[in-house]
């Protein structure tokens, strides 16, 4: 028993390994480049902060971060409200009056889109969206430029992702609800509480640890937001859908500034893993 | 709430379910109209025959064969190769308890939440130095980590509380490491590694960014790349467009069907952690 964790460490080495080649080294590099002036080819010209300091500047940066703020409100806040609704009808009312089976398959019919690859989900909404034959204007008898109009454009999108995402809060809450002791809503019920103090009492509070994760599994996924962004808009109409992930991408493989792609990339990562320690330390103190 | 009032619940949620699930439909009636239909009755009538020629167009002209084949070997080999590491570093750090595992799993969980974009351009570089650009064991290689990296963390948790009795009456009969590990740890995981292999498959079938980086020519490049790529060609009219999302949509939701039940236990099983 003396050598006994030395000897699980073998297990690890292929992983590690794999580890430094994919994630440590390309990061690294990635932070490297970010101080650099680089085409992609050539030596990259050290230039310290002038890509930091460019960024502060670029307006375009920061339209791009105020538009990540939307769709987090698009794909992390507005699925998690409308889902614990969704959730807490369906258990506790649908469910109970209806039966089960057509509780689940309800789920069933909200959580779709969430099996789609978002890129596919975006060519089914870059159909549905078009212009001249759209099913979109059709159905309103409108004529909109739904995708192509600038000051519509990050609305079109944000309904989208909210279509998209809906599915997996509801699917995470109705689990999460099935560990709440039934004896809470009873002795509501006994007490005459309506449906809707019920609801603010009793399931927000019990299930609180699964809208922890579900709002910072959609927060991070709404940071990094890159497919629905390429195949609706890539980022126009004039920047109004621009975000950091197609940002730095755009820079990168389009306009050949290496260095200036990496800063932005570096610091959404910055963002990203600040917001999960944030969460994770909230969550720390609640429970 | 008793009466009419119940059936007024069950009608809004019937009607938001509808909107869910539209455009699906209108997706499938549209990619069986022909262009002509399409353009005198619009999007939303009900088609009058089945029309596939927009669909085997498409087919044809994508290759749409070799995309699903592509993105077949990638998922399935991804799926496989995660699992197995996987299993070994939750190995490691869940039952055998090496030191420094919780840094261990901190820096496989920062691996899991950093963003694509901040590896996408050094892989691509390396991808190219090392000839492996635009091949398709590039994305099963990149893949394989990062989902690795969660499925670690997830497994470990639950290795952790694997029964220590099990193992140790395995060790007086003489088992070694290896020998638990493939004949007692991984039987009696089964039912979790299922889930990890279905959620990797599924997930890289769905990855969009690192395979649009790696895969640019046709004969590499997955189903969510190429109809995402071919979106706004000037040939992709709205019949070929309809039956482009379909063909996108139909193995999505064919997963989705074989594999529903593991999936709704799955999707809590990594929420709950």
């Amino acid at each position: 028993m003396r050598v006994r964790t030395r000897g699980y460490w073998p297990y690890l080495v292929p992983s590690l390994l794999l580890f430094v080649a994919v994630i440590v080294v390309p990061f690294l590099m990635n932070v490297g480049a970010s101080f650099t002036r680089w085409s992609g080819v050539g030596t990259p010209r050290w230039i310290g902060l002038d890509n930091y300091a460019r960024l502060m500047e670029d307006e375009r940066f920061w339209q791009s971060f105020q538009h990540n703020v939307g769709l987090i409100v698009a794909m992390a806040v507005v699925p998690t409200a409308i889902g614990l609704v969704l959730a807490a009808c369906l258990f506790d009312y649908i469910g109970k009056r209806f039966g089960p089976r057509t509780a689940s398959a309800l789920r069933a019919m909200y959580y779709l889109p969430q099996v789609l690859p978002v890129a596919v989900a975006g060519v089914v909404w870059g159909w549905m969206l078009h212009p001249s034959y759209g099913a979109v204007n059709q159905i309103l008898g409108l004529d909109l430029d739904w995708l192509g109009d600038p000051d519509l454009a990050l609305a079109t999108v944000m309904a989208v992702m909210v279509w998209f995402q809906l599915g997996y809060p509801v699917v995470i809450f109705m689990a999460g609800l099935q560990r709440v002791d039934p004896a809470y809503y009873e002795a509501a019920e006994i007490d005459g509480a309506s449906w809707w103090r019920k609801f603010w009492h009793i399931t927000i509070p019990q299930i609180r640890p699964e809208i922890f994760v579900v709002l910072l599994t959609c927060t991070i996924a709404a940071l990094k937001v890159f497919g629905p962004i390429f195949v609706l808009t890539r980022g126009g109409p004039s920047n109004a859908t621009m975000v950091p992930s197609y940002f730095s991408y755009l820079n990168f493989f389009q306009k050949s500034n290496v260095g200036y792609g990496s800063a932005v990339a570096t610091v959404l990562a910055l963002i990203i893993v600040v917001v999960t320690f944030l969460f994770l330390r909230v969550q720390e103190r609640e429970s | 709430m008793r009466g009419p009032g119940r059936w007024a619940v069950l009608f809004a949620l019937v009607v938001l379910a509808v909107v869910m699930v539209f455009p699906f439909a209108i997706v499938a009636v549209n990619a069986v109209k022909s262009p002509a239909e399409y353009s005198s009755q619009g999007p939303l009538s009900l088609p009058d025959g089945l029309y596939l020629q927009g669909i085997v167009d498409f087919w044809n002209r994508v290759e749409f064969g070799t995309k699903l084949w592509n993105s077949f070997v990638i998922s399935a080999s991804v799926a496989v190769f995660a699992v197995v590491l996987s299993v070994l570093n939750a190995y490691a750090l869940g039952i055998g308890r090496v030191k420094g595992r919780l840094s261990i799993l901190v820096l496989f969980l920062v691996a899991n939440t950093l963003p694509q974009e901040a590896l996408a351009y050094p892989l691509y570089y390396l991808a190219k130095a090392v000839g492996l650009y635009d091949t398709r064991l590039s994305v099963i290689i990149v893949m394989t980590v990062i989902q690795a990296a969660f499925g670690t963390y997830l497994l470990s948790a639950v290795l952790g509380q694997f029964p220590k009795e099990i193992l140790e009456a395995a060790a007086i009969d003489g088992a070694g490491r290896l020998r638990s590990l493939w004949r007692i740890v991984v039987p009696i995981s089964r039912p979790t590694l299922n889930v990890l292999l279905i959620f990797f498959f599924i997930w890289t079938w769905n990855e969009f960014f690192l395979p649009l980086i790696f895969l640019i020519s046709n004969d590499t490049q997955t189903v969510p790349v190429a109809l995402g790529v071919l979106q706004g060609e000037k040939y992709m009219d709205a019949t070929m467009s309809s039956a482009s999302a379909l063909l996108g949509v139909v193995p999505a939701i064919a997963f989705f069907l074989i594999f529903q039940r593991t999936l709704t236990r799955g999707v809590t099983v990594g929420a709950i952690k």
